[in-house]
C-alpha cells in the first residue's frame, strides 16, 4: 500500500481485496467486509448471535505467517494490517465445493417450497455456485414436515445444519428446546421425544432460516415471495415497539417480519406478535357502524351513528354537565388519534375523566415525570431494578434484549417482585415480596439503616443488604411496572418515588399496552395534557389554542367505573377499551357499563363491553392505517399502512373529527400531518418533533421524545425554523415546563394476612383471552389453562399436593381449579394468571382493596 | 425405575461435584442411567438435565451423537462384533454373520426374548486377538463360531454373572466416579466401591 492509512486506536485497518477498509477491533472479516460494500457469502453467520464457523460458505483467503490460506471470515478476528482477499480463483474454488457439500443432500424442491424466491441457499447457490454436481447418489430422506411446536414445522430434509435455529433458541431466547440429534451421518434438528419447541420467540427461528427448512403454520403454503408487498411499521402488539416488515398480498395481511432496529429489537419479534395480524384479517371485525334499537345492535350510517352518538353525549352533558361523560382507552390508538381524542375529550366535551390505562397501570405522573431511561441505557447501566410485571409474559423482547444484557455481563438485575418471573434465574437477586407492601421493601433497600435483622414485607434483612450492595454503583435504571393487578397501584407508585432518590436513578416504564405511552403523552389521562404537562401548568399555554379546559382534574378508570357503577356518570366512551375483560375488577366494570345511561364505543371488534354499547364506531387497526406510535422509551416511529380497513371503517382520528364536529366543535384536524403540526406545536415534550424529522432516513429506528436540546433553550439565540416558529407567537405565555413526579403520601399498611388466607398475585400472560390472541387462530390454540402456583411450604401447610385440584375461594367468587408447588411464590401468597378464558384471576379481584386474599380448601 | 434411583442418585451428585461446570458431567451420569435402565429412557434423560440445569434437548442432543449410548431398548447382553481391519481379515464378518445366524436376529436387532442384541462396530482396540468383540463392554478375543456358541451358552445359563455385567455397565467409568468423588468430595453419601471390577 502506498499510502499507509491514518491508524486510530478506535479502528483497525486491513485490506480486503487490494482495498483498504476501516474496521472495528474484535469484529469479524465478515461484518467488516460487508459494511465496506464486500458481501461474503454465509449460512450460518447471524449478525446477532454469536459465530460458530459451521456452513463454512464464507471461506476467504487470509494472510498469515506462511501465505494465504483459507479461513472462515466469520470466525477470524480483524487485525491491524491483515490482508484479506475474497475473489481469488481459490476462493472460488472453496465456494464450489462448500455449495456442492450443501446441496448433496438437500432436495431442491425450491418450487414447492415457502421460501423460494427469497432463499440465501437459492440466491447463493446462483451468485456463487458451481452450477454442477458431482453427486448422483440417492438423497438423504426424512418424513416430510414434523411439528417442532405448534407454529413451527421443520422440514428435515432441507435443512442444512447451519445452527442457526439452535443457536437462537439457547443464545438469544434462552430456551434451548431444539438440538443437533444423531449428530454424524444422520443428524437433523429435533426437539426431545415429545417435548415441543413452545417458546415465545419460536417464529424468529422461521425468519432466520437460510432455508426453506423451517416454516411457520400462518404463512405456510399462502403466498410466493414475489406476490407479497411490504411496508416498513411498528408493532403495536406490546409497548416495546419492534420494527416489522408488515406483508400482504391482496388484501390481506400474510406475514410480519422482524426488522433489525439496532435500540429496539435486534430483528426479533415475539410469536404473539409476529402472528397476531390474523386477527387484523378476522372475519368477525367490526365493519360498519352500530346503533341500539332496543336490545339489538342494528348496522347504520356512519351519519347516522354519528349523530346517535353526538346526541347522546349532548343530552347528558346538557342534562348532567360536563364532568358526566368519561372516556376508557385509547392505548391501541396511534400518538395522531390520541391526540385527536384527548382534545376531543378535554375541550369539546369539557371532561378530564380520561384516562387510557385500565386500571392495569400507574398513575400518569409516575410514568411521565420520572427521568427516563431507554432500552440501551438499561443494558448497559451498572444495575437494572425491576420493579414491574413478568416481561416475558408482557414485553416479550424487551426480556430478550435484558435477559442478554445480563447473561453477557453488561448489567445486573435485582427484581422486586411478588412471584418469579421470566428473568429471575437471570437475576442477581430476586426479592420476592409480600403482595402490597413493595413500598416497605424500597424503603428498606434504599434507606436501610434500623431493623437490621427484621425481615421487610417477607424478605430477609441478608437478601435486602445483598442487594442494597448490588445497587450501591448508583445509576440504577427502574424498569417500573405493575407487579400485580391484585393490588393497589399506587403502593408501587410510592415505591417508585423511594428508589427515585437513589443517585442517578433513571425509569423505563413498562406499561404492556400498545401506545399506552403515546396515549398518556397525548394527555389521554386525568390531569395531565398533551406533550407530558400537568393540567394546573399547562392551562394557559394550551387555553390559548383550545379555550377553555376542564377546572379540575378527573377521575382515573378505576374513579370512572365507581362513579359509573353508582349511576353518577352518565356516559361513558370506550376507545378501544375492554374493560370487562380487561379491568382488573371485571365485575366493578360490568356493573359500570350498565350503569352509565349512554355507551359509545369506539373498537375493532364486538367485546364483552362493546357489545352493551348504545354506538359502536368501526374503527381502522393496524397496519390499515398510518400514524406514529410512541413505545415505552418514549421512542416515537412511525405506523405503516398495508391494507385497507375492512367494511367503512375509519382511523380513530377522524371519527374523533366528525363527532367534534356534530357535538359543535371543531379539532381543526383534516389529515394526519395537520395533527401532527399541532402535537409539535403545542406538545412540550414533542416540541422540534416536525413530520420532516420523523420521516428522515436516520429516523428510522424512530425518535426518542422529548429531543435532547430543549427548545427553550436552543431558540435561545439560534434561528432554525423550529425556534422562528416559536418567536413569532406573540404570546406572553411559555411553553410549561414538563410535569415531574412528586412521590405519593406513604401509604397506610395494609391488612394483615391471617393463617388461613393467602393474598393473591396476578399477571398477564403472553397468550390470554385478549381480542388480539382470541382472532388469531394460530395463537388462541396456545391459551394455557390456569394454574394456581402456591409456595411449597403452605401446599405443605394446608394439607394440599401439587397437581392436585383445589377450590379456590374469594368474596367475589369461587373457582375449581389445579394447584401446583412452586417456590418462586413467596409464602403466604398465590398466584394465578388475570386473563386466561379459565379460571382467570380477573373474577376474583375487589378494585376496592388494596390487596386481595383468597382461601384454598381441596375439593 | 426411570429416573436414578437410590443406588445411583448419590454417584451422580457425587459426580457433578468433580466438574467446575455440572454439563460436563453429562456422559458419565448417562452412562449411570444406561447402566440402571438397560438404555437411555426419557424420563432418566429428562432427571440428568434437571441435575445438570440443562434442557431435555440438551441432554437429547449429546445422548443421541455417542454410539454407545442407547435411547431406545437393547437386550440384557449386548454383542458388539468388531469388522474393522484386523477383524475383517481374521473372519470378523463371518463371526458377525455366525452371530446373526445363531442369535436369529440381524446386526441392530434384540432377540425377541430380550436378552441379546448384536451390533457391528468399528475397532475395539483388541487387534492382538481378532477376531473379537465384547459383550456389555467386557472384551472377548480369537472368537471362533464354536467358542461365540458357548459363549452364549454360558451367558444365558448365568455361568459369567461375575464376569459380564449386567448391561450398560462402563467399568472405568464406574471405578473413576468412586474414587474420584470420594477424595473430592469429603461426603458421607459416596457409595461403597464395589470391589473386584474388571476394567
Amino acid at each position: 500500500m502506498a499510502d499507509a492509512p491514518e491508524t486510530s486506536t478506535d479502528t483497525v485497518s486491513i485490506t480486503v481485496d487490494g482495498k483498504v477498509i476501516a474496521a472495528q477491533p474484535g469484529e469479524m472479516i465478515i461484518a467488516a467486509a460487508e459494511r465496506n460494500g464486500v458481501y461474503i457469502p454465509r449460512f450460518c453467520y447471524h449478525p446477532r448471535m454469536r459465530p460458530v464457523g459451521m456452513c463454512r460458505m464464507c471461506l476467504v483467503q487470509v494472510k498469515g505467517p506462511r501465505g494465504f490460506a483459507l479461513s472462515p471470515a466469520c470466525y477470524v478476528a480483524v487485525a491491524e494490517g491483515q490482508e484479506v482477499v475474497t475473489d481469488s480463483p481459490e476462493v472460488k474454488k472453496a465456494q464450489d465445493g462448500v455449495l456442492e457439500f450443501l446441496l448433496v443432500n438437500h432436495p431442491l424442491d425450491c418450487p414447492v417450497c415457502d421460501k423460494g424466491g427469497e432463499c440465501p441457499l437459492q440466491d447463493q447457490t446462483l451468485t456463487f455456485g458451481p452450477g454442477e454436481t458431482r453427486f448422483v447418489e440417492e438423497k438423504r430422506h426424512w418424513a416430510k414436515p414434523i411439528n417442532l411446536s405448534d407454529l413451527v414445522l421443520l422440514d428435515r430434509e432441507r435443512c442444512i445444519q447451519c445452527d442457526r435455529c439452535t443457536r437462537f433458541a439457547d443464545e438469544v431466547a434462552g430456551d434451548p428446546l431444539i438440538e443437533f440429534v444423531g449428530r454424524g451421518a444422520s443428524i437433523e434438528v429435533n426437539t426431545f421425544p415429545d417435548l415441543p419447541f413452545s417458546s415465545y420467540f419460536s417464529g424468529n427461528t422461521v425468519q432466520i432460516c437460510p432455508v426453506g427448512a423451517l416454516t411457520a403454520t400462518p404463512y405456510r403454503f399462502k403466498a410466493r415471495p414475489w406476490d407479497l408487498e411490504q411496508v416498513e411499521s411498528t408493532c403495536t402488539s406490546c409497548a416495546v415497539g419492534c420494527r416489522v416488515a408488515v406483508q400482504s398480498s391482496g388484501a390481506k395481511l400474510t406475514r410480519y417480519l422482524g426488522v433489525d432496529a439496532d435500540p429496539v429489537n435486534h430483528g426479533w419479534l415475539c410469536d404473539r406478535g409476529r402472528f397476531d395480524f390474523e386477527a387484523v384479517n378476522s372475519d368477525e371485525r367490526v365493519t360498519a357502524p352500530l346503533v341500539r334499537k332496543g336490545d339489538e345492535l342494528i348496522e347504520a350510517s356512519w351519519g347516522e351513528a354519528l349523530a346517535a352518538a353526538a346526541k347522546g353525549l349532548a343530552d347528558v352533558t346538557k342534562l348532567h354537565g360536563k364532568g358526566s361523560v368519561a372516556v376508557i382507552g385509547g392505548a391501541r390508538l396511534p400518538n395522531e388519534d390520541a391526540f385527536a381524542w384527548a382534545k376531543l375529550a378535554k375541550v369539546v366535551l369539557g371532561t378530564d375523566h380520561v384516562d387510557c390505562q385500565l386500571g392495569d397501570g400507574l398513575p400518569a405522573a409516575a410514568v411521565l415525570g420520572l427521568p427516563r431511561a431507554t432500552i440501551d441505557d438499561a443494558c448497559r447501566a451498572p444495575v437494572v431494578i425491576l420493579l414491574g410485571p413478568d416481561l416475558k409474559e408482557e414485553l416479550p423482547v424487551l426480556y430478550l434484549r435484558l435477559r442478554a444484557a445480563a447473561v453477557d455481563g453488561k448489567t445486573k438485575i435485582v427484581e422486586l417482585t411478588p412471584h418469579s418471573t421470566g428473568l429471575t434465574r437471570y437475576a442477581a437477586a430476586s426479592l420476592g415480596y409480600r403482595p402490597g407492601e413493595v413500598a416497605l421493601l424500597a424503603r428498606a433497600l434504599v434507606e436501610g439503616g434500623g431493623g437490621e435483622d427484621a425481615d421487610v414485607a417477607g424478605v430477609s434483612a441478608a437478601a435486602i443488604a445483598a442487594a442494597r450492595e448490588l445497587i450501591s454503583a448508583g445509576n440504577a435504571v427502574v424498569v417500573l411496572g405493575r407487579p400485580s393487578l391484585a393490588e393497589y397501584g399506587s403502593s408501587v407508585a410510592e415505591a417508585a418515588g423511594v428508589l427515585a432518590r437513589l443517585p442517578g436513578a433513571r425509569f423505563l416504564p413498562a406499561l404492556r399496552r400498545a401506545n399506552v405511552h403515546g396515549a398518556l403523552d397525548m394527555g389521554l389521562a386525568p390531569g395531565v395534557l398533551p406533550g407530558r404537562v400537568a393540567l394546573a401548568d399547562g392551562r394557559d399555554w394550551f387555553g390559548r389554542e383550545w379555550g377553555a379546559l376542564p377546572a379540575e382534574p378527573g377521575l382515573d378508570t378505576l374513579g370512572i367505573l365507581t362513579t359509573a357503577a353508582d349511576g353518577r356518570l352518565q356516559a361513558l366512551i370506550l376507545l378501544g377499551a375492554d374493560p370487562a375483560n380487561d379491568f382488573p375488577d371485571r365485575q366493578l366494570a360490568r356493573r359500570a357499563i350498565a350503569g352509565a345511561g349512554f355507551v359509545v364505543a369506539v373498537d375493532t371488534f364486538l367485546t364483552d363491553s362493546s357489545r352493551h354499547a348504545d354506538v359502536v364506531l368501526p374503527a381502522a387497526t393496524y397496519a390499515e392505517r398510518a400514524g406514529t406510535t410512541t413505545n415505552l422509551e418514549g421512542r416515537v416511529s412511525r405506523l405503516g399502512q398495508k391494507v385497507t380497513p375492512p367494511g367503512v371503517a375509519w382511523p380513530d382520528w377522524m371519527i374523533a373529527s366528525e363527532l367534534a364536529v356534530r357535538l359543535g366543535g371543531d379539532l381543526g384536524f383534516d389529515s394526519l400531518e395537520s395533527i401532527w403540526a399541532e402535537i409539535e406545536r403545542l406538545a412540550p415534550s414533542h416540541a422540534g418533533l416536525t413530520t420532516a424529522t420523523l420521516s428522515a432516513r436516520a429516523s428510522r429506528d424512530g425518535v426518542v421524545t422529548p429531543l435532547p436540546a430543549a427548545p427553550t433553550e436552543a431558540t435561545a439565540d439560534t434561528d432554525d425554523e423550529a425556534a422562528g416558529a416559536d418567536a413569532t407567537g406573540e404570546a406572553p405565555v411559555n411553553r410549561p415546563a414538563l410535569l415531574s413526579f412528586a412521590a405519593p403520601e406513604r401509604a397506610g399498611d395494609v391488612p394483615a394476612l391471617d393463617s388461613y388466607s393467602l393474598r393473591l398475585v396476578t399477571g398477564h400472560k403472553l397468550y390470554d383471552s385478549a381480542t388480539s390472541v382470541r382472532r388469531s387462530p394460530s395463537l388462541a390454540g396456545l391459551v394455557a389453562k390456569g394454574k394456581l402456583r402456591v409456595n411449597p411450604y403452605d401446599l405443605d401447610r394446608l394439607g394440599l399436593t401439587t397437581g392436585g385440584r383445589i377450590r379456590l375461594q374469594a368474596p367475589r367468587a369461587t373457582m375449581v381449579l389445579e394447584v401446583v408447588a412452586d417456590a418462586g411464590v413467596p409464602r403466604g401468597s398465590a398466584s394465578l394468571p388475570f386473563n386466561l378464558p379459565s379460571e382467570p384471576a380477573a373474577d376474583l379481584i375487589d378494585g376496592s382493596l388494596a390487596v386481595n386474599d383468597v382461601r384454598i380448601e381441596t375439593t | 425405575m426411570s429416573r436414578l434411583g437410590p443406588d445411583f442418585l448419590p454417584r451422580a451428585i457425587a459426580t457433578i461435584a468433580l466438574y467446575p461446570e455440572p454439563r460436563s458431567a453429562m456422559l458419565p451420569i448417562l452412562h449411570l442411567v444406561q447402566e440402571q435402565n438397560g438404555f437411555l429412557t426419557e424420563e432418566g434423560m429428562a432427571h440428568v438435565a434437571e441435575l445438570l440445569g440443562l434442557s431435555q434437548a440438551e441432554v437429547y442432543g449429546t445422548a443421541t451423537f455417542y454410539d454407545m449410548f442407547f435411547t431406545h431398548p437393547v437386550g440384557n447382553y449386548l454383542v458388539s462384533v468388531c469388522t474393522n481391519i484386523a477383524c475383517l481379515l481374521n473372519g470378523g464378518y463371518e463371526l458377525l454373520e455366525h452371530a446373526e445366524q445363531s442369535l436369529g436376529v440381524k446386526a441392530g436387532g434384540t432377540t425377541p426374548d430380550g436378552q441379546f442384541t448384536v451390533e457391528e462396530v468399528e475397532c475395539i482396540g483388541l487387534c492382538g486377538n481378532a477376531p473379537c468383540l465384547t459383550v456389555n463392554w467386557r472384551f472377548f478375543g480369537d472368537v471362533t463360531n464354536e467358542g461365540f456358541d458357548s459363549l452364549v451358552g454360558d451367558l444365558t445359563a448365568g455361568r459369567l454373572a461375575e464376569t459380564v455385567p449386567p448391561h450398560g455397565t462402563l467399568c472405568r467409568v464406574r471405578r473413576t466416579v468412586g474414587l474420584e468423588a470420594a477424595a473430592a468430595v469429603e461426603s458421607t453419601s459416596v457409595p461403597e466401591l464395589e470391589s473386584g471390577e474388571r476394567s
